[in-house]
Formats: structure tokens, C-alpha cells, sequence
């Protein structure tokens, strides 16, 4: 589903490189992590993707479904079936929470070719899926984000997830900053998403995540590079011994 | 080539040569009066401090250039019962406008009043105007108390289920108007007045607005969308006790507009809140000149305004708040911003406060930025696209001024409205 081919990526700022060569194919129905110490371009690796501005692919090539998505604006990325849960969701006052994913659903519908929810389907869609994630009806109504608790901030994104239905999901740091109750309940959701034509990328630093999301693969990147793949264990290696073992097997 | 050019310019208004309309013994004193002050004060000008960032050229020359005429919004407002009265070109159509007829509320035409050897409007007619020239000279409103013949004279005894809806069609391109409203509100009554439309090629309106004790006003005006009009409007407002004075103006086009509203608070625990919204491109010239000024106790008020520049529009905004010794416990905030969505856009603003009393709070702010990059990535990176997502943050922009019109209903309608233009605009 997702390729990743020998992307290299400059900070457009100050020319620095950040991504050295990343390579990565995930395919559907699979749950991949990415683990790894700060500053490896975990971060910049899902921002890339998602296309947002003040990076430059150099080299290589990334394509969703066969398409090149680097040529892409980031709504049609979005369209496409790209997703990405934000580390900082933005908080944007004066924007109704309903209004913002309303909008951006029938957006999707458009770009689709699909005709658009209406007022009334949408509500009872969101109100089913934020039921399940515990979301408080009055959090739909409030300004996206605005007075959120960074629990309620994830917990929004997992929405957004269910309600824009992607086909592939990349969680940045998404237990960061959440206790084990709120982290138990975004995993939960992220769990109940899981289905067959669908994959993920998890981007995380601490295994503790990967306990409630299984993964099927887990990488770990160094230096804006993935320098070492394997199954669950790996993770659990990472979490007793650190990176440096890892790193300096690596060289 | 030079004489050529001569020619085109429109020659300045020669007020020695300016005769007011004849009428009644109390209008004939009102309009000679105000003659005589516009006479002294002369015509504003560019070396003005008070027009230095608006052009007034085209607001005192004698003619005012030509504004091709737009469709108009007539239906505004139009899910909600009220008294409309039209004005064509700034003359009363009484065919299309409904009856004045309400319940505690009398209705009369301003050339019907000026008639009149003796009325109640003499109190308030160019009496608030007359009032308003210290420290800041504003002579297009004298010029308009010398001059007006037609608008609305209405006195409030009650509390009128039906608010008074003021129409302004714009049929001749080459109209100049001239309309002048006296509104008295008596103690403990409530008025809801309505504005809309582009009025004429150049519009010179005045509101005198006279807040009794525990009396409620409320203004709602959005100026119509003839982009080539030019507007020079004037709200003054004098508050009782306990009184309200709430008006909010939202302008979507206008090669030029300056309003300008003055409000006095003369008794304790008056509320004063003026507020604006506007969203303009290209050659639009946009205005906003407020003076507050606390003359007595307890008394809050708050201006605020928003505008959304694009290509090359300008902003202004000059506001200020007056507190006079002994308005102990005032309560002022003043907060102007503008969104420029391109760099060729221009905002100024001119924050003034100036205080004589020791125990207040004041505050005021003012900002002008471009749109918030990561707002604006969160929302396309769901999908939604570039120019929506602009949109949907244009309005969230202007949120916190929309947001102080308190009628939901009217509330719905302005942002509709603004949803409307913005789609209009997009397409």
C-alpha cells in the first residue's frame, strides 16, 4: 500500500538533511512501528508524507496505492487515503469541532466522487463513533480542540480517523503526553480500526504504546535511516537494553 | 494634456455657496446652525491628523464619481418580521416600505418633521452632532445636519416586538445621498434598528441616537456590496443610566467607507459596545473611527473590530477611549486586528486611550498577521481544500466580532451571509 523508496529530505530552512535514504513498504492490513531516539526524523518522516510545507524531497519516491504522493497537495494526500494523527493537534478557535470534520468529510466525498453526508447522517455518524471513544457530546460542539485535555486532543484524532475512514493511518507520538487510562482508550480505538484493506504506521518512542497496538513489524530509525526491522521483540529489545546496542551494531 | 486633466477633476464643494433646505422654524435653526460650524471647521483634508490614513477627496468633492450598480441584497433579513422602510437613491419610497404603524413606537419621515414649527427632534437633531467636534473635528456630519432633507424620525415608548429595518437601494450611478435618522429612546424602552444596502454612488448618513434610563439599543448594518460606492456614515449615541448601546456593522465591498461612531456615557452603569467585521479585496478602503467617552460611573464599553484584507485592500482603524475625571470603575477593552491575506494589503490602526480618573480598567490590543500556517495545514492535511480551509479560518477570524450581534437569529443570517460572499468570491 504505502512505498517508500530511498527518500532523502532537506529541511528547506537550512538546507539540512534530515531523511538519508528511508525505505519502507507496508502493506494492507498491516500495523507497522517506527521507534527510535530523538531527532532520528521520525517526525519529519510523517510530516513529509502528509506534505506539509519547508521540506524538500531531494531523491526517491513515496506512493500510496501506486500513486506518487510527493506531487501532492496535502488535501489530495488526505483524499487519497493518507492520515496523519498529529503529535500537537492544532487547536483553532472559532472553528466548530463538528463543522471542521463535516467539512472535511464531504471534502473527501468530493475528491471521491461520492456525494456528500448529509447535516443529518453526519450527526448521527459522529455520534456513534465518539460514543465508543468516550468523547463528550460537548466536545463536538466546542472549537476544534480549544480547552481540550491533551487526553480529549488524541482522543479527537482517533476520531477524525473514524469518521474520515483512511486507508493509511500514521499515528505520530500519539501517547505522548497521556496517562495509561487515556493511552489504554486511544489504543482501543486505534485497535477497533484495524481491518484488512487498511494499514498503519506507528511512530512512538517508548514500547509501552506497542503493548495495546500490536505491531506486525517494528523498525527502528537512526539518523534518518532505518537501520534495523524485525518483529515485536525488537521493541521489547529496545525498551530493556536502549538504542545503543542497536546503534552500535549498525555501526 | 494638462488642462485635459483639469477638466476631469471634480471641483470641492464651495460651502459659502451651500444653502440648506427651507423648512420649519426648528430645522431652519438646526440646519443654519450646523452650516455655520461646517463653515468654520472647513472641509476635511489630507494635512487632517484624523484623515490620514483616508483619502476624503471623494467625499467633498461636488459631484461623486460614477458606481455601477450591483444586485442588490434585498432579502436580507428577510425570515424576520419587521418595519422596512426603503430609500432609493436616499429618497423615502413609501410604496415599498410597509406601514410605520407599531406599538410603542411612533415612526415619522424626517421632510415631514423639518416641516414643523416645533418637535421633539430639535433636542437630538444635530444637537449630538453639534456636540462632537472637540476634540476632533467631523464636518461631514455638520455637512449632513445642513443639508439632509429625508429619513426616519422615531421616538421609543415601548418595547417593540418588530425591529425597524432601513433599506438603502441603489438605482442611479451617478446618485449622491444624503440621510439623516433621529432616534429617541425613552426610559426603560428597547429598539432593535436594521441597516442594509448600498444606499447610492456617495452616501452621507447620520444616526443620532438618544438611549434613555434603562433603555436598550441595538444596530445591525451591512453595508451593501456596489464595490465602486463611497459611504462616509456618523452614529452618535448619548446614554442614560443602566442604558445600552450595542451596534455592529459587517462590510463586504466598498471602495470606500469610513464610519464613524461617537457614544457618550452620561449616567452610571451604561454598556457601550461597538463592534465591526469587514472583508474587502483590491481597491477596497475601509474605515473604522470610533470615540468612546465615559463621563460618569460603572460604565463598561468595548470596541471591536476584524478585518480580512486581500489583494491590495486597506484598513484602518482609529479608536479611542476618553475617561473623564470622576468615571471611576470603568470597564474599557478595544481590540483591532487584521487578517492580510496577501502581502500587498495594508492595515493602520490608531489605539488611543486617554484617562482622568484612577480607578479603571482600560485595555487595547491590535494585530495584523497572515493566516496560521499550521491551522491551515491541520485542515488540508483532513482534506479540506486550500481555498476552504481559507475560508473556514476567515471566519473563525471574524468570529469574535460576529460574535457580538446577540440576536441568534440575526446572528445566523450575518454569518450565512458571510459563508455566502465567501463561497461567491471563491467561485
Amino acid at each position: 500500500m504505502l512505498k517508500i523508496n530511498n527518500l532523502h529530505v532537506d529541511l528547506e530552512e537550512d538546507s539540512k538533511t534530515i531523511l538519508k535514504g528511508v525505505d519502507l513498504t507496508i502493506d494492507s492490513g498491516e500495523v507497522h512501528a517506527i521507534m527510535g531516539p530523538n531527532g532520528s526524523g521520525k517526525s519529519t518522516l510523517s510530516y513529509v508524507l502528509s506534505g506539509r510545507d519547508g521540506y524538500s524531497a531531494t531523491k526517491g519516491s513515496a506512493s500510496l496505492d501506486g500513486l506518487d504522493i510527493m506531487e501532492m497537495e496535502p488535501e489530495e494526500r488526505a483524499a487519497a487515503g493518507l492520515f496523519l494523527a498529529f503529535q500537537y493537534p492544532v487547536e483553532i478557535p472559532g472553528v466548530g469541532n463538528m463543522t471542521f470534520m463535516r467539512t472535511a468529510l464531504n471534502a473527501q466525498r468530493k475528491a471521491q466522487e461520492k456525494p456528500e453526508v448529509s447535516a443529518a447522517e453526519f450527526l448521527r455518524l459522529i455520534r456513534e463513533k465518539a460514543k465508543t471513544l468516550e468523547i463528550e457530546q460537548d466536545l463536538l460542539k466546542r472549537p476544534v480542540n480549544v480547552g481540550f485535555s491533551g487526553g480529549e486532543k488524541k482522543r479527537n484524532e482517533i476520531l477524525q480517523m473514524a469518521v474520515l475512514e483512511p486507508r493509511m493511518c500514521i499515528l505520530d507520538e500519539t501517547d505522548s503526553g497521556l496517562d495509561i487510562d487515556a493511552m489504554k482508550l486511544v489504543a482501543d480505538g486505534v485497535n477497533a480500526l484495524r481491518k484488512s484493506d487498511r494499514a498503519f504506521l506507528v511512530i512512538t518512542h517508548y514500547q509501552r504504546l506497542l503493548d495495546h497496538i500490536r505491531p506486525d513489524v517494528v523498525h527502528i530509525m537512526a539518523e534518518g535511516r532505518i537501520v534495523k526491522s524485525g518483529g515485536p521483540e525488537l521493541a521489547l529489545d529496545v525498551e530493556k537494553n536502549g538504542y545503543a546496542d542497536i546503534l552500535a551494531e549498525v555501526g | 494634456m494638462a488642462q485635459a486633466q483639469a477638466c476631469n477633476q471634480s471641483k470641492i464643494l464651495n460651502l459659502e455657496a451651500l444653502e440648506p433646505p427651507g423648512g420649519g422654524e426648528w430645522a431652519t435653526r438646526a440646519r443654519n446652525s450646523a452650516l455655520e460650524r461646517l463653515q468654520q471647521m472647513g472641509l476635511p483634508g489630507r494635512r487632517d491628523e484624523y484623515w490620514k490614513y483616508t483619502r476624503p477627496d471623494t467625499l467633498i468633492q461636488t459631484k461623486p464619481p460614477k458606481a455601477a450598480l450591483h444586485k442588490s441584497d434585498s432579502s436580507m433579513f428577510d425570515g424576520i418580521e419587521k418595519i422596512r422602510m426603503v430609500f432609493v437613491d436616499g429618497i423615502y419610497d413609501s410604496d415599498a416600505s410597509d406601514s410605520l404603524d407599531g406599538e410603542g413606537i411612533t415612526i415619522e419621515r424626517l421632510s415631514k418633521v423639518t416641516e414643523k414649527d416645533s418637535h421633539w427632534a430639535k433636542n437630538v437633531y444635530g444637537v449630538l452632532e453639534g456636540g462632537s467636534h472637540a476634540p476632533v473635528k467631523r464636518p461631514l456630519a455638520a455637512l449632513n445636519t445642513a443639508m439632509a432633507t429625508d429619513g426616519a424620525v422615531i421616538c421609543v415608548t415601548g418595547r417593540p416586538s418588530k425591529p425597524v429595518h432601513m433599506i438603502y437601494v441603489h438605482k442611479s450611478v451617478t446618485s449622491d445621498a444624503i440621510l439623516n435618522h433621529v432616534i429617541r429612546l425613552e426610559e426603560g424602552s428597547s429598539l432593535t434598528f436594521l441597516e442594509t444596502g448600498p444606499a447610492a454612488a456617495r452616501f452621507n448618513k447620520t444616526i443620532e441616537v438618544d438611549v434613555g434610563d434603562n433603555a436598550e439599543f441595538h444596530h445591525i448594518r451591512i453595508q451593501g456590496r456596489d464595490h465602486e460606492r463611497r459611504a462616509a456614515t456618523h452614529t452618535f449615541a448619548r446614554l442614560g443610566e443602566n442604558s445600552s448601546f450595542k451596534s455592529f456593522s459587517l462590510t463586504v465591498n466598498g471602495i470606500l467607507t469610513r464610519n464613524e461612531c461617537v457614544v457618550e456615557l452620561t449616567g452610571s452603569n451604561g454598556v457601550a459596545h461597538v463592534a465591526g467585521a469587514c472583508v474587502g479585496d483590491g481597491d477596497f478602503h475601509h474605515d473604522d473611527t470610533v470615540f468612546i467617552t465615559h463621563d460618569a460611573e460603572n460604565c463598561e464599553s468595548r470596541q471591536v473590530f476584524k478585518k480580512v484584507l486581500r489583494g491590495g485592500a486597506k484598513g484602518v482603524f482609529q479608536g479611542k477611549i476618553l475617561v473623564r475625571e470622576g468615571a471611576q470603575k470603568t470597564d474599557g477593552y478595544q481590540i483591532s486586528q487584521s487578517l492580510l491575506l496577501s502581502d500587498d494589503c495594508e492595515f493602520n490602526a490608531k489605539p488611543e486611550l486617554e484617562i482622568y480618573a484612577d480607578d479603571v480598567a482600560c485595555s487595547h490590543g491590535s494585530t495584523s498577521g497572515a493566516i496560521d500556517e499550521d491551522s491551515l495545514f491541520y485542515l488540508r492535511a483532513r482534506g479540506v481544500p486550500l481555498e476552504i480551509a481559507t475560508d473556514l479560518l476567515t471566519l473563525a477570524f471574524l468570529a469574535e466580532a460576529v460574535d457580538e450581534v446577540e440576536d441568534e437569529r440575526l446572528k445566523g443570517e450575518i454569518n450565512a451571509l458571510l459563508t455566502d460572499w465567501l463561497e461567491r468570491r471563491r467561485a
